[in-house]
């Protein structure tokens, strides 16, 4: 195995992970249930290839694909938390809403029930393997410059108070829902670049594309402990497991079903405390009145 | 010493205090109205986007399910797939549990079924064969419920984030054994099972000619029934819903909060592991990969719009079959991909809906009572 050819095909792997994770962290650090991100992927995905069809600039179609996850993302954030409604409940709807929605458009503007017809892209030098992808470095430092505004901006902070003592933020005069609000949405057009950057790799809009990309990048989030250098951390151990499937496939030494639950099966570790307990932010989830 | 138990405030949570039943139905009745009034007008901007006429698409839709035996059987078929799912999360959500596992349980189900109709001798009495592969499936649905119900009882691990990892992992689990294993050569799908099918509906009225619907919808109410006895006659029933309004005021009063969660998950596992008998006994007499794709995500939305009472899932899953089986009825002049929408929309609708409706006529009252 040329391990050369393993990091850049694990990075590639990762991207979508690295963005969709880093807006889980930001939702859930300000106390709002993250199962939405397959949605936010998915809209992001197929606004990104309408954008790019109708206007044969992938740089279009970044734009479009962020607008798609923050619709999505403001529809969540005005369900939870202008009418308070259950997030996980909410949650599960917007997937189910975002498979619903890019479906019929598909086969409105596309006229398929499965896949939109080839886009441009970015890149496409061979011997560059995908590293002149400008998404692709976006992704790289996602991580850390998530990690500079949670931990070292008045934002962040604000929104790891709302996450934690809400009450506490909401008597030093800081808006709750104002910086929930945002933190929704931010959170919405991460995830929606995740989904940007593999409609615009793969050049094409597929049925459901992100297939439970989402669900990983939730599980990355918790598993790193809703920090998001850990979280991108956790994203590279996925996305390693992931290529040691792809470059094992043909040995038959494992199957490939058992690789794929690698990550949903660490999660469960981590939830049951035995490498050490994960600790949710101390709000995430309550609907206060 | 028990582990603490993660107190949450879940959005649907039934009342205990004995309001008059004007005003209890009034809470329930509302929200899935105001749900409905929504879908109807998102379904009309999708309808006119493609060109169409709303009423003539809404009439198309009436008469493809409820308008004929065979679009009504197979409403009925669908049905009772959610009827099931509905029926285990909203047994999940009485004692203040998500359980979003419903897909793979109900999978397990089917496959346990299937297996056990596989070994089974050609010539085992009906009712035997029936009895062994429900029990299989009800026995392979608790297993995958009580995972999350272990670990959520021992380590405090959330059952939210547990039951969709799970769906996953069982999920691969159930591939690896088809693709690798058990399949007919050149499908994802077991060998038909020699014992223990089903009578269809157009056995009994051949009317429904053609339709898959059959007997587990007989099955589906019994359930409905037998959650409904336990959960509103019995003092299991009473604990259960104790622990889902208020854990610890239910574990001082003498509840052991952990059984009761236990019980919770696994039994929700159970009654979504039944429902696999509807496709696999009912209808295709195999095990398919992929054959609850959606069902289990789709209880949520039947065990929220049914307001988590076993007859009001039962209204509830007749619905969202209907939705489902009208996107066929009206896929010649839209698409049926708008039914994934409205899906979607009454959801959130019915999710927000819910407790703003009750702010709103709690107001109400409030003043009018000063």
């Amino acid at each position: 195995m040329n391990p050369i050819s393993f990091v850049t095909q694990m990075i590639r792997i990762a991207i979508p992970y690295l963005f969709a994770a880093s807006g889980g962290v930001v939702a859930e650090r300000a106390g709002i249930v993250s199962l939405t991100l397959e949605g936010f992927m998915l809209s992001g995905a197929f606004a990104a290839v309408l954008g790019t069809n109708y206007s044969g600039s992938p740089w279009v179609g970044v734009l479009s694909g962020v607008l798609g996850g923050l619709i999505f993302a403001l529809i969540h954030a005005v369900a939870t938390i202008r009418y308070r409604a259950d997030q996980v409940v909410v949650g599960v709807a917007i997937n189910l809403l975002a498979i619903g929605v890019t479906r019929f458009f598909l086969k409105l503007f596309f006229a398929s029930s499965s896949n939109s017809p080839r886009v441009a892209g970015f890149g496409g030098n061979i011997n560059m393997a995908g590293f002149d992808n400008p998404l692709l470095w976006l992704g790289i430092i996602v991580a850390p410059v998530m990690a500079f505004v949670i931990y070292k901006t008045p934002f962040g902070l604000r929104v790891r108070a709302v996450g934690e003592h809400p009450d506490a933020a909401e008597s030093v005069g800081v808006s709750v829902k104002r910086v929930r609000y945002a933190a929704v949405a931010l959170s919405g057009m991460l995830a929606a670049l995740g989904g940007v950057y593999l409609a615009l790799d793969q050049h094409q809009f597929t049925d459901q594309m992100t297939a439970g990309r989402g669900f990983i990048a939730i599980s990355a989030v918790i598993f790193g402990r809703w920090d998001p250098i850990r979280a991108a951390l956790a994203c590279l151990l996925f996305a390693a497991a992931e290529t040691l499937q792809i470059q094992l496939q043909g040995s038959h030494a494992i199957p490939s079903q058992f690789i794929e639950m690698i990550p949903y099966a660490l999660v469960i570790i981590a939830l049951a405390g035995v490498v050490g307990r994960a600790i949710p932010p101390a709000a995430l989830g309550r609907v206060e009145d | 010493m028990s582990a603490s138990p993660l107190v949450e405030a879940k959005g649907v949570q039934p009342t205990f205090t004995a309001a008059p039943w004007r005003e209890r139905a009034e809470e329930a009745l509302i929200p899935p109205l105001v749900a409905l009034l929504v879908a109807l007008i998102c379904g009309d901007l999708l309808i006119l986007s493609y060109g169409q006429s709303p009423a003539a698409v809404y009439r198309m839709l009436l008469e493809g399910t409820w308008g004929n035996a065979y679009g009504f059987g197979q409403v009925l078929y669908k049905a009772t797939t959610l009827a099931f799912t509905g029926l285990a999360v909203s047994f999940g959500l009485r004692a203040g549990l998500f359980n979003i596992g419903a897909e793979s349980q109900l999978a397990a189900g089917g496959f346990a079924a299937a297996l056990t109709g596989l070994v089974l001798p050609g010539g085992t009495p009906l009712a035997l064969a029936l009895l062994v592969c429900m029990i299989a499936a009800g026995f392979a649905g608790g297993v995958v419920g009580s995972v999350p119900a272990y670990l959520k009882t021992r380590f405090g691990a959330h059952e939210v984030i547990v039951t969709i990892m799970l769906n996953f992992i069982v999920l691969a689990l159930l591939n690896w054994f088809i693709a690798g294993h058990l399949h007919v050569p050149e499908t994802l799908h077991t060998p038909e099972i020699h014992a223990g099918v089903l009578p269809r509906l157009a056995d009994i009225d051949s009317r429904f000619h053609g339709s898959a619907a059959n007997l587990a919808l007989i099955v589906a109410v019994l359930v409905a029934i037998a959650v409904w006895f336990y959960l509103f006659r019995a003092r299991g029933g009473y604990e259960l819903r104790a622990v889902g309004l208020q854990p610890q005021t239910a574990e001082y009063g003498g509840i052991s909060v952990n059984r009761v969660w236990m019980r919770a998950l696994t039994f929700s596992g159970v009654i979504a592991g039944m429902g696999g008998i509807n496709y696999v006994l009912g209808y295709k007499h195999y095990y398919e990969d992929g054959f609850a794709s959606g069902a289990g995500f789709l209880g949520i939305a039947v065990a929220l719009v049914g307001r988590n009472h076993p007859f009001g899932v039962i209204i509830a899953a007749f619905f969202f079959a209907t939705l489902s089986q009208g996107g066929l009825a009206i896929h010649a002049f839209v698409p049926k991909q708008m039914m994934d929408v409205l899906q979607g929309v009454v959801i959130i609708a019915v999710a927000t809906a819910v407790p703003e409706v009750r702010r709103i006529l709690r107001g109400a009252r409030g003043r009018s009572d000063a």
